[in-house]
């Protein structure tokens, strides 16, 4: 599991519009990188680039590759389903099934790829899974009560347990704090380095501190002015960036100066 | 679920709110509307059941059938029911097909297009839907029906077949083309609905187009599409004109593609204008026997969407 993502030349588009111009980055294996930048950046139609979740907006494509170990997620014969079983992705705001419990919500992924399972193995897997969203304890006694009825926090777990239930080699993360309170955060946090040891996470943040605490390397985005494209000013090892960044702009931002 | 301690005393009320006269008047109007729709409907209720009455005091010879009421009034609801079950049924999964292509597979123009013309389908009005299957639709289904008989003859249903086509088979698919609009609007609007998050939640798990719609879209449009069939199948059970032009009468039959068999609407629309007396009785009370028959499918509606209310994603 956990796989290098490069990405050469990226350029992404809402039909007419240049969201992000010209990126090219190494994301590396067993690390968590995090996007930082003002709104309207790009960084999170960057993230959604990287398992082709932004084409799936009408009139919205891209040009350039991104290579996982090698392999063009782009390329012709690449089915973009097959790239989001590999794949997987936790929200801005946490949507877990409301039709359906919290065991079926963790196994929806396993169900779709259409494996069978038998009921055994299901449990096991759900058990898993829960266990490594740090869930497993507060639910374990509830599984066939409906996921909407937990917590923010609990149900965005319940959806970082669902995209670890179909074991994918990246998870991409889309803010996955902005709508929790701080307790809920920090369990959040700590499963993110948990996390590492096994994915690859990338994780999109508004919070510079967040970025600061849970990533390895940070990629800071900007733009130079509303309705024009943004780009990747820089990317560093995340304690480079937030103590000696090489860019004035990179500078400005994470001290406060703007943004 | 969660333990919240009620206050152990009211909270102390800081003299009377002021009234507005606006809201006076929208409360009054407002509580007025909700009463007048149950004075109307008990004003029926008592109209069917006091008109209804004679008929069950009578002696069963006099009934028309010359064996009570139950045995005139069965018949005609058996008819009522297999019209309009098997309108539902051929109605409900062409309706939810077109409600997704329209919500989920056309171009937005070609959605909107296909959406209005399903409109107007729904305000084609009844009467012209039964000169249309008696005139044009009876006699192409025909052919149909002579090959069910030939090759399915040996089932009740098809033993012998009509040679006009005017059969409770054929009423029964006029009724789904009637029913077809209704369904297809409340599920478009509801499957429109489905919150964008959800669909991208299985798109990102890896869903196809087809795998998304069966895990986000239909669960979540589940109770609307009960809604629009149970609206789709109050519509069909009460149709009259339609049945009443294309159906060829006649008493009970298993046999669908030939004459025989009425529904209850239909039977009271042919025989009202010259009924009296007992026989006008008969008629309400099948009339009162219909009430109670879509009241009891709309209860059961609604038990169905409710019993899974908390998983339906509208808390």
């Amino acid at each position: 599991m956990s796989k290098r993502i490069d990405v050469k030349n990226l350029d992404i588009y809402y039909g007419a519009f240049h969201a992000v111009k010209n990126v090219s980055m190494t994301i590396e294996p067993r690390s968590v990188t995090a996007f930082i930048g003002p709104s309207g950046c790009g960084k999170s139609t960057v993230l959604r680039t990287l398992n082709r979740m932004h084409e799936v907006i009408p009139g919205a494509y891209t040009t350039g590759e991104v290579l996982m170990d090698d392999k063009n997620l782009y390329a012709k014969d690449t089915d973009p389903v097959d790239v989001r079983r590999q794949v997987g992705m936790v929200f801005q705001r946490p949507n877990p099934f409301p039709t359906m419990s919290i065991r079926e919500n963790v196994l929806a992924g396993v169900t779709l790829n259409s494996k069978r399972l038998s009921k055994s193995a299901a449990d096991e897997l759900a058990e898993q899974s829960l266990r490594g969203a740090n869930l497993w304890t507060e639910v374990k006694d509830r599984l066939d009560r409906p996921g909407s009825g937990l917590s923010g926090g609990q149900q965005q777990r319940l959806c970082i347990a669902r995209a670890i239930a179909v074991q994918p080699e990246v998870i991409l993360m889309d803010e996955p704090c902005s709508a929790l309170d701080p307790i809920s955060t920090l369990a959040i946090e700590d499963l993110i380095n948990e996390l590492k040891s096994d994915y690859t996470v990338v994780i999109v943040t508004h919070n510079m501190q967040q970025a600061a605490r849970v990533s390895d390397r940070t990629g800071f985005f900007n733009l130079e002015a509303t309705g024009m494209p943004g780009e990747l000013v820089e990317m560093d090892d995340t304690q480079k960036i937030f103590s000696n960044p090489s860019k004035p702009a990179t500078e400005d931002y994470i001290s406060g100066r703007f943004g | 679920m969660s333990a919240t301690t009620a206050p152990e005393t009211p909270p102390q009320q800081h003299g009377k709110p002021t009234k507005r006269p606006g809201d006076v008047l929208f409360r009054g109007l407002s509580t007025a509307s909700a009463f007048s729709i149950l004075l109307i409907l008990a004003g029926v209720a008592i109209f069917l059941v006091s008109e209804a009455l004679p008929v069950f005091g009578a002696d069963p010879a006099e009934v028309t059938g010359g064996e009570g009421f139950v045995s005139y009034v069965w018949p005609l609801i058996f008819g009522t029911l297999v019209a309009s079950l098997i309108a539902m049924v051929v109605a409900t999964p062409v309706a939810v097909g077109i409600a997704l292509f329209v919500s989920h597979y056309a171009p937005k123009r070609l959605g909107t297009a296909i959406g209005f013309v399903i409109d107007l389908l729904a305000a084609v009005p009844s009467v012209v839907f039964g000169m249309w299957g008696f005139q044009v639709f009876a006699p192409r289904l025909v052919p149909f029906f002579t090959w069910l008989s030939d090759n399915l003859g040996f089932l009740p249903f098809f033993e012998t077949a009509s040679r006009t086509g005017r059969t409770i088979l054929t009423a029964s698919l006029v009724l789904a083309v009637m029913i077809l609009p209704i369904i297809t609007a409340v599920s478009r609007e509801v499957f429109l609905q489905t919150p964008r998050l959800h669909e991208e939640a299985a798109l990102a798990l890896g869903a196809t187009q087809w795998e998304m719609i069966r895990t986000a879209v239909l669960p979540f449009g589940k109770p609307g599409v009960i809604g629009g069939t149970m609206l789709g199948l109050g519509r069909a059970l009460g149709e009259t004109m339609a049945v009443a032009i294309i159906l060829s009468p006649g008493v009970f039959t298993w046999n669908l593609i030939d004459s025989g068999n009425i529904t209850v609407p239909a039977e009271i629309a042919l025989n009202f204008p010259e009924a009296a007396g007992l026989r006008l009785s008969e008629l309400i009370a099948a009339g009162l026997v219909l009430f109670g028959i879509t009241l009891g499918v709309n209860l059961l509606a609604r038990w169905v969407v409710n019993r899974r209310a908390e998983f339906s994603g509208a808390n």
